[in-house]
């Protein structure tokens, strides 16, 4: 909490459409997104108060200041500050008072339409709780001259008290009007206004003073330079007369000691119209300042005026790239050697953020930023090492990783990387679907201190102990690092660990990578770690090995066991039979049904958005993220970066044992090759259930003794043995790869994860808007539902989409199966790898089932007889159903 | 009709809060839930579609011996003030119900029941009893969207609200209600609506209608669900001119500790507070003793910082007796008179030097 307090307010002005042709253009394109981040921008550069005026002709003003005070109601960072109602209509006003929770300002009211309008908007003023600016204004016109404007202010300052409203929550606007414009009536303004502020709060006690200092400069419009200095010092004589709030753009004052003396001096003649030839001076001077840009210096200035080695280290911390490779050639010539730089300056600076973050003072999001400037810096000296044939320095400790074979995924492998550079360690970063032949390779060509392997999807977890045997067989003894989604200590412990002799540690998450690999390059930390984890992991086998395990029912038992569904509540026919694809959905669309909180959880930012945008602790860092993800998604939108292809196909099928056969031929003939609906009076001819165009999904079933009452679930139980419906589909985020590869081009991992992250975002909210569309509509049992995304996100609809790979259906080939059902590598350019992960990576497959007694479970560890079982039904030797059912055998 | 003749109400309430430290009442809801009433005892014979069970208000009409003797029983425990059971008795709430068409008719009995009982009670003893009318706030927020998608849509308007709470508010006042108490505030622009309706049903009255505001916090660094700090919400509702200020629900009187000692400083009003009994136990049920409740608040007392004590969830006849032994003969707390400063507020508060 920040209790503020001022003695002098800065009133932000940039969302007031009179005062900024920016905001004005956003406004009118009904762009409010970045409106807000107009308002943001305002806060976060100071300003105490935000002014909020619509008064355009060409808008609804009405509708555009409540829109926009409800947005910036929902924006935590925002919200804390008052906000000033800014408008020359009562109803407009009005309208934002009805919209504002805490105690705003209301900009204006006054005597113009006489007193009885002027009390009734006050005593509304009152009765709303707002403070009130009121403009020296009445009906015989705006005051100019000193003695009107008190005459005025005393006036309604008299009024005002009479009916009880607060003199501290009065703020009079005595009129600042503009000076030097040739005509010599206007001369004197600037010197009314103080003088009459001085007096108006002698008079009146506890009211405050404010004005709109834009007025003053109006005659140079277009000389940024010279309106700066009038205002700066207009403010530096007005303050000290009692004036203490202005509507000014904040950044742009200058320190009135700053200016140009001779600017200065030409200002304050004018000012305080010292002599009548002081206006033409001013005019005549200005000519110079014209065009320089002030701005811009005196935003430099601050980081900018360090020494260079400080300036690397601010942008390392701060995560600025725009000046790093401008710094790092300036440093690169103080030094003798193009290394000194990196083990220096930048490798302290790195440390800074390697200690920030260490201390859960920085989060993953910024490290990864700096790591982006610490990439553009070594990129820089790179040729300049090489040309000096100088050894590349090897830092801490070099690592070798790799997404292994068969899997796609890198977004945690990049993080962790990306992290272990930050802290000083050289990465040699394999990609992704590396067979296990290039990894030994690399490691041993590069002298690699440690390997380090990623994977996603299951079948990566055989890979990986695959990648342990060969390092065995191949008589390394440097340690592997084991990391990944599904990856788990006790997979490590009973499976990859055993397979290699030198040390294996499973890295829970990539904030622990760092501690684990210099523990792993010191000399004197390595050995006791090293025999603490082999103990932990004994540890974990011997717990499994004397742990009873729950028992497992004999096949026939569980199958007795399942749960037996109301066929009642099946679903209706489907509607749309066949198969449907969709070449371009509009991403757009998808947008809104994004699931935010995995994205978090990608960067190692735990919470639930949206709360975690306000959040103490990561709160100002996945703000941070948030407005950098949304600003790509509105360019990945508007630049049509990439398409959502996607198809879903329903079929009629029945249940047989654990079976469901799908028959997709008595559908074939319906395509809809554009998405759109397949022309009415389709019939299912034959639900023959031995049909020999039928297609078989074979599905596992839990098999761990329940107690009673409990079924042993199978998804094949959601299904009518008499004849029902079933559904698949498989959507895919396309054209990533250009732009990927511009962000590594530019050696921008931190655009690169998010953009990763953005596209994985997308697909799954691509699977949820399709899902939503076939209930709704394909299928269309449930076409009155209506859902707020939260509620989707709960998954709060009738129905399941199942997905292979995942806890109800296990095993990764069915993916196979689906893909031939949908013909997805045809219609929509999805391809399976060797252990069935998706290209592209932003993926997402899986079956509908539309019973209302649908859900998800977990199959779990299954026996020796599912196994002989399930590898019949498959059409697989026993060997390969070993492979693929693997997770889930003991 | 209140019965205090032609001093204001007021004036007498603050008059009896100089000399002592008041108390109000505790829980309706758990204290109703101990009669076990059934779907019938709820519904009466008033035919309506909905299910009744649950719609603790409808009682006035339906059951009234249930509200006449919770009252009765916090009078007898030294209550100065009995709150109307009509927490939810707006066209709002009762619209779960089907009730909407009774809201006037709810809140004229709950208020006449109130006032008859807290008169039985002052003709007794002289001492003055109080009647403060209950507005909740809606199961409806006007500064957030329920659509996480569209951050600037709201289900209802100000102009809305304002009309629910004047239609429960002018049928407490006709009903006998001294005070309108607008009550768990999680959003302050629901309580800005709810002023705006007592403001304006006073003008239509032609007198003082005094205003209770109490705040409710969702989280233990001090902020209701609309995210205001507590200082900031005063600055937001001071120009309601409360006759009570502060802060009842969400959490224990161990976790209120520090924003009461807040309130207590910067308010130049009096300072109400009453707090749940303690957290809820792992069944959700209220668990903590009386002593334990009025030691907690007694020390509140005891630091000058509070003029009436009562409590909210899980609090008993039994609580507000030992919270009355509790505080009996110790000095209220003292109206401040704070230095004139003008005071705004977004989220935070926000002071100029004035």
């Amino acid at each position: 909490m920040t209790n503020t307090s001022a003695n002098f307010v800065n009133v932000g002005e940039r969302t007031n459409v009179t005062g900024s042709a920016a905001f004005k253009k956003m406004i009118m394109a009904g762009d409010y997104t970045r409106a807000v981040e107009v308002a943001r921008s305002q806060v976060e550069n100071g300003a105490q108060v935000v002014d909020v005026n619509m008064d355009e002709g060409l808008l609804d003003a009405l509708e555009a200041m409540t829109t926009f005070l409800k947005l910036i109601a929902a924006e935590p960072d925002i919200a804390r500050v008052p906000i000033m109602i800014d408008s020359s209509k009562w109803e407009v006003i009005e309208a934002g008072l009805k919209c504002v929770s805490g105690k705003p300002i209301v900009n204006s009211i006054s005597m113009k339409e006489g007193e009885a309008a002027f009390l009734h908007h006050a005593r509304l003023c009152m009765n709303y709780g707002a403070a009130a600016v009121v403009m020296a204004f009445d009906e015989t016109g705006q005051a100019d001259t000193r003695d009107r404007k008190v005459e005025i202010c005393e006036r309604a300052y008299k009024l005002l008290t009479g009916i009880g409203f607060p003199p501290e929550d009065i703020i009079f606007d005595p009129n600042v009007f503009a000076v030097a414009t040739g005509i010599e009536e206007h001369n004197n303004y600037g010197v009314d206004f103080i003088e009459a502020t001085r007096e108006i709060k002698a008079r009146c006690p506890h009211v405050h003073i404010s004005g709109g200092l834009s007025n003053l400069s109006f005659s140079f419009r277009g000389n940024e330079p010279v309106r700066r200095a009038m205002h700066s010092v207009f403010l530096y004589h007005a303050i000290p007369a009692g004036m203490d709030m202005a509507i000014v753009n904040a950044g742009q004052l200058d320190v009135y000691d700053t200016i140009d003396p001779e600017l200065r001096t030409a200002c304050e003649d004018v000012v305080l119209n010292r002599d009548p030839e002081a206006g033409d001076r001013l005019v005549a001077l200005a000519e110079r300042y014209r065009g320089t840009d002030a701005v811009a210096e005196k935003q430099a200035a601050e980081w900018r005026g360090l020494p260079v080695t400080k300036r690397l280290e601010y942008a390392l911390v701060k995560g600025i790239d725009a000046h790093v490779v401008d710094d790092t050639e300036e440093c690169r010539q103080q030094f003798a050697r193009p290394i000194e730089v990196i083990e220096g300056p930048l490798m302290d600076g790195m440390n800074v953020v390697g200690d920030l973050f260490g201390s859960g003072k920085m989060f993953l999001p910024q490290v990864v930023k700096s790591a982006r400037v610490m990439k553009k810096a070594v990129a820089h000296l790179l040729p300049f090492i090489e040309a000096a044939k100088e050894p590349g320095a090897k830092g801490k400790g070099r690592v070798v990783m790799a997404t292994v074979k068969g899997d796609v995924h890198d977004i945690g492998k990049n993080i962790v990387g990306v992290v272990l550079q930050c802290n000083g360690f050289e990465v040699v970063d394999l990609g992704v679907m590396v067979p296990w032949s290039k990894i030994l390779e690399a490691a041993n060509e590069n002298d690699a201190d440690m390997i380090g392997l990623s994977g996603l999807i299951t079948p990566s977890l055989d890979e990986m102990v695959t990648v342990a045997e060969e390092m065995q067989r191949s008589g390394m003894t440097m340690p592997l690092l084991i990391g990944g989604a599904t990856t788990s200590k006790v997979h490590t412990a009973l499976r990859i660990s055993p397979a290699y002799k030198g040390p294996v540690v499973h890295v829970l998450d990539a904030s622990r990578a760092v501690g684990v690999a210099t523990t792993l390059v010191s000399d004197t930390q390595r050995d006791p770690y090293v025999a603490q984890v082999a103990a932990d992991y004994q540890a974990v086998r011997d717990a499994r090995e004397g742990k009873g395990q729950n028992a497992l029912l004999p096949l026939a038992e569980a199958r007795r066991r399942g749960f037996k569904a109301d066929m009642a509540l099946k679903a209706p026919a489907v509607k749309q039979p066949g198969v449907h694809v969709f070449d371009d959905w509009d991403l757009a669309d998808l947008v809104g049904y994004i699931d935010w909180t995995p994205f978090f959880r990608a960067w190692e930012l735990a919470g639930t958005y949206p709360a975690i945008l306000s959040d103490e602790i990561v709160g100002e860092s996945a703000t941070g993220l948030y407005e950098d993800a949304r600003a790509m998604l509105d360019r990945i939108v508007s630049e049509n970066w990439l398409t959502a292809r996607g198809v879903a196909g329903l079929w009629p099928c029945h249940r047989h044992d654990d079976d469901v056969w799908v028959h997709d031929r008595h559908a074939e003939a319906h395509r809809s090759p554009d998405g759109g609906a397949i022309p009415p009076g389709f019939s299912v001819p034959n639900l023959d259930r031995r049909d020999e165009h039928s297609t078989r999904l074979p599905f596992l079933r839990q098999q761990i003794a329940k107690r009673e009452g409990r079924a042993n679930m199978c998804l094949a139980d959601f299904i009518d043995p008499a004849g029902d419906w079933i559904g698949g589909f498989a959507v895919g985020i396309h054209g990533i790869e250009p732009h990927l590869a511009a962000y590594k081009a530019a050696h921008d991992d931190y655009n690169d994860i998010l953009l990763k992250a953005l596209a994985d975002r997308l697909a799954e909210a691509f699977a949820e808007r399709l899902h939503q569309h076939v209930r709704t509509d394909l299928w269309g049992y449930a076409s009155g539902e209506q859902l707020t995304n939260e509620a989707l996100i709960r998954e709060q609809y009738r129905g399941i989409r199942p997905a292979p790979g995942y806890p109800a259906c296990p095993e990764h080939s069915l993916k196979r199966t689906l893909f031939d059902l949908l013909d997805a590598e045809a219609n929509v350019g999805l391809e399976l790898t060797e252990s069935y992960a998706m290209l592209p990576t932003a993926a997402v497959s899986g079956f509908y089932f539309g019973h209302a007694q649908a859900e998800y479970f977990g199959v779990a560890r299954i026996g020796e007889d599912q196994l002989e079982d399930y590898a019949q039904r498959l059409g697989v030797d026993r060997d390969r159903a070993t492979r693929l059912l693997r997770p889930n055998l003991d | 009709m209140s019965g205090f003749g032609d001093v204001s109400v007021r004036e007498i309430f603050n008059a009896e809060a100089a000399k002592r430290i008041l108390i109000t009442d505790g829980a309706f809801g758990t204290e109703i839930q101990n009669w076990k009433l059934s779907e019938a005892d709820y519904a009466g014979t008033l035919a309506l579609g909905h299910d009744q069970k649950g719609n603790n208000d409808i009682l006035a009409l339906t059951k009234p011996e249930v509200p006449a003797a919770i009252h009765r029983a916090y009078f007898e425990a030294g209550a100065d003030i009995a709150e109307t059971n009509t927490f939810s008795a707006n066209r709002i709430s009762q619209a779960d119900y089907g009730a909407e068409g009774l809201v006037r008719e709810i809140n004229v009995e709950s208020a006449r029941l109130a006032r008859s009982i807290a008169d039985e009670f002052t003709a007794k003893d002289g001492r003055p009893r109080f009647v403060a009318g209950a507005v909740g706030p809606t199961n409806k927020t006007l500064s957030l969207s329920p659509d996480v998608n569209d951050p600037g849509y709201r289900e209802i308007d100000f102009d809305y609200l304002k009309d629910v709470y004047r239609e429960q508010i002018d049928a407490l006042v006709e009903g006998g209600a001294d005070f309108v108490l607008i009550e768990t505030v999680f959003d302050t622009l629901n309580a800005k609506a709810g002023v705006m309706a007592a403001i304006e049903a006073g003008a239509a009255l032609g007198r003082d209608l005094p205003i209770m505001l109490s705040m409710t916090l969702t989280d233990l660094s001090g902020r209701n669900l609309s995210g205001h700090t507590v200082e900031a919400f005063w600055h937001a509702v001071r120009h309601a001119r409360p006759l009570t200020i502060g802060l009842n629900c969400s959490f224990g009187a161990e976790q209120l500790r520090p924003h009461v000692k807040t309130l207590s400083e910067i308010c130049d009003t009096l300072i109400m507070v009453y707090p749940n009994a303690g957290l809820p136990n792992e069944l959700g049920a209220y668990d903590e003793a009386p002593a334990t409740t009025a030691g907690l608040v007694g020390q509140w007392a005891e630091a000058g910082q509070v003029n009436v004590l009562g409590g909210c969830c899980g609090s008993t006849p039994a609580h507000i007796a030992a919270i009355a032994e509790g505080v009996r003969g110790l000095a209220p707390r003292a109206v401040p008179v704070p230095p004139v400063r003008t005071r705004l507020a977004g989220l935070e508060p926000f002071f100029m030097a004035a």
